[in-house]
């Protein structure tokens, strides 16, 4: 590595970089509810902000999203970030485009940084197109004749010409996204820092994108840095990888070494999950349904051959009156590519205020070899369209044995439902 | 490593570290930035409303009347000598200019939180463009007084302008710069308190009721006391020079013109420091 890099030259230089936070309270956000607690805890009552059951032990103890991150990058590097959920991927993101402050340790660059964090940003659904491609384009540091320069490419590449002089809000969420991209795409930064700009748009828009970035580094001599969970565009646009850790960079180099090493990292000893203080996946998600465990029954690992059935034991909670509460699981393979649902299943009804435990079976004997994890999706169907109840955004994580069809390794090739034998007549 | 540092890096991240961290060059690097705020925010504000952008002149000619017909007429409180109607246009229309900087920069961390999440900007760029929004629809306002100004110059000739109108963009600038500072402190400390947010509104109204805005300072010849705290205040000056430079009516000292100057400098840089302290972990807080 150090001889290929030699003589190239660095355009960002991390040198050990820290990022604390402060895990409890941070304030009650309005000075009637600092001032009340205050008075609260001067008389020895309890807070009467805090929520009920909140564990205070852990109140002032520190948390190191990033703990000593040293790194080098050069010009015309695409740069994969991998790692788990809280590796620190995106605090490092947002520390080097200046979103926030490190606690410690320092960041260099040479050029501009264009933060795609999330695209669209600053957009305004009254202003036009045109208009937006040049607040866009000003919010990104770009300046109004930089824009000018560029916004007949811009136009073309949004594929939006016919609608760029009507307000945005009038604009699909497709159409949306690929405008918003365009103007990012086109920014004349040398550094640019993406965080999974490209889940959304068609698979056509996509792959467009994936050509821009992979010429954006190659031939434009510009740097990209990309956070993912999609491991084949990961392949596909980066030429080197790190793997981040509990907030460390524990590996650096070649992308398919970084990615065995992130599959190694996910974990199939976990056999209970507590639920309590994980994030969702949308905002509305564990406020009247409230998933609070989950275990898998009667396993030391999560490790299963497929002729055994997987028992999972789940708790939760409800705070309103339910009549149809559904659930199904998503299942995906170790790269994050969606493997199928469970058909939803009804969970009956709930009374308010109660704790409910559900144990349940799935049976893992279509999966072909290899590690999995599912996403638990409990929801409401109400009518038709399903609202979300409960989301973690946790990832239960099993692996799938095969002991009557064992072979080295699963091709990737053959996808990753394995169906009963034909039956021959 | 060591041929590494000695090159030129064009930026530096750094812990938050001294009092005073705010880039002025960078700042002027995102001046279209800056302009294409201010090109939002009348977008954002006078699109889809009936009246559009007569909402301009709307507001402080309705404003005037009542003032004119409540203060002018029931309290008596205007002063002889002008048209009370031109008093109360004057005074208002600086009063908006001012409580409008404030208002408008008052809301910058909490209302931009989304936009501050996800990309970096020189954080200052949304208050200027507030205050600079601010001005704008202050000389459009101040264009509408003019029309009334020379209605009144030719049917009444009882106004004039003074000498004190050369002070007038200077005067333009401090209000401005007093109005960003007020409101960068305010939009600073809302980060933490919300409630400050929704009391900024109230605050700024008492404070115009503490500034010659609906009296003149020779209402108040008799009561000394209350006239020296409305002297204390820093806008006290500029509305009274305001008045003096339009209409030849008012009542101040050139010591308490460079008070208000030395405030609003003091107001500025405090609001400037804890504007740049809170900017770098403003999101961590949210």
């Amino acid at each position: 590595m150090e001889n290929l890099n030699q003589n190239r030259e660095p355009v960002i230089q991390i040198t050990g970089l820290k990022k604390q936070y402060k895990l409890g309270q941070i304030g009650g956000g309005t000075l009637t509810a600092d001032l009340q607690s205050w008075w609260a805890r001067l008389r020895g009552k309890e807070d009467p902000n805090l929520v009920i059951g909140t564990d205070t032990r852990l109140f002032g103890t520190t948390f190191m999203a990033l703990n000593g991150v040293d790194l080098t990058v050069y010009k015309g590097e695409a740069l994969g970030i991998i790692g788990r959920n809280g590796a620190g991927k995106s605090t490092l993101l947002k520390i080097l485009s200046r979103i926030t402050a490190p606690t410690e340790g320092e960041i260099r660059l040479r050029g501009r940084v264009a933060s795609m964090l999330e695209v669209g940003t600053g957009f305004n659904n009254e202003m036009t197109g045109r208009e937006n491609i040049y607040m866009n384009g000003a919010i990104l540091g770009m300046t109004k004749a930089e824009v000018d320069s560029k916004i007949d490419q811009i136009i073309e590449f949004s594929e939006c010409g016919d609608f760029i002089d009507t307000p945005v809000k009038r604009y699909s969420s497709g159409m949306f996204v690929k405008l918003a991209f365009a103007v990012a795409a086109h920014l004349d930064s040398e550094i640019m820092v993406m965080d999974e700009v490209l889940a959304v748009g068609d698979m056509k828009f996509q792959q467009k994108c994936l050509g821009k970035m992979s010429d954006v580094a190659g031939q434009e001599g510009r740097t990209v840095l990309y956070v993912s969970h999609n491991m084949s565009t990961i392949r596909q646009l980066c030429t080197r990888c790190i793997v981040l850790d509990k907030g460390r960079v524990i590996f650096s180099g070649d992308v398919e070494q970084a990615i065995a090493i992130y599959m190694d990292t996910t974990d199939v000893n976990v056999v209970h999950y507590d639920l309590r203080s994980v994030g969702r996946q949308t905002p509305s998600a564990g406020k009247r349904l409230f998933l609070e465990e989950l275990r898998f029954l009667e396993k030391e690992s999560s490790v299963f051959s497929n002729a055994e059935t997987m028992k999972i034991q789940i708790r939760w909670h409800v705070n309103e009156p339910f009549s149809g509460i559904n659930m199904k699981m998503n299942i995906h393979y170790r790269d994050s590519s969606p493997v199928g649902i469970t058909h939803p299943v009804s969970l009956g009804a709930a009374e308010p205020g109660k704790t409910y435990t559900t144990v349940f079976e799935f049976d893992p004997s279509l999966l072909g070899e290899g590690q999995y994890f599912f996403y638990l999706d409990i929801f409401e169907r109400a009518l038709t369209n399903p609202v979300c109840l409960d989301k973690p955004s946790t990832e239960f994580h099993f692996e799938v044995t095969n002991e009557d069809f064992t072979i080295p390794e699963w091709p990737a090739g053959w996808g990753r439902i394995h169906f009963p034998p034909v039956k021959i007549l | 490593m060591a041929n590494t540092e000695n090159q030129n890096w064009t930026t530096v991240i750094r812990p938050k570290t001294g009092w005073f961290d705010i880039d002025l060059r960078e700042l002027w690097k995102y001046r279209d930035l800056v302009g294409m705020f201010v090109k939002r925010n009348f977008v954002v504000y006078y699109k889809q409303t009936i009246l559009g952008p007569l909402w301009i002149l709307l507001n402080p000619l309705i404003t005037t009347v009542i003032f004119n017909v409540v203060f002018g007429g029931i309290a008596g409180l205007a002063p002889g000598g002008v048209p009370s109607f031109l008093f109360y246009m004057a005074g208002n229309t600086i009063w908006t200019f001012f409580a409008g900087c404030i208002n408008n920069t008052a809301n910058t961390f909490v209302t931009n939180a989304g936009v501050f999440g996800k990309v970096y900007f020189p954080r200052l760029t949304v208050p200027f463009s507030q205050v600079i929004t601010a001005l704008l629809n202050f000389l459009i306002q101040f264009a509408m007084f003019l029309c009334f100004w020379a209605y009144f110059a030719i049917t009444e000739g009882s106004v004039r302008f003074t000498l004190w109108a050369l002070l007038l963009p200077f005067l333009m600038i401090e209000v401005m710069l007093m109005g960003l500072g007020v409101g960068i402190i305010v939009s600073s400390l809302t980060t933490k308190y919300r409630d400050l947010a929704i009391a900024v509104g109230f605050g700024v109204q008492l404070w115009m009721y503490a500034t010659p805005v609906v009296y003149s300072m020779d209402t108040l010849y008799n009561q000394p006391k209350l006239a020296f705290l409305v002297k204390l205040n820093p806008m006290t000056a500029p509305v009274e020079i305001f008045r003096m430079a339009t209409l030849g009516t008012g009542t101040f000292t050139l010591w308490q013109f460079w008070y208000s100057v030395i405030a609003t400098l003091a107001l500025l840089a405090i609001g400037v420091i804890l504007f740049s302290r809170i900017e770098k972990t403003f999101m961590d807080t949210v």
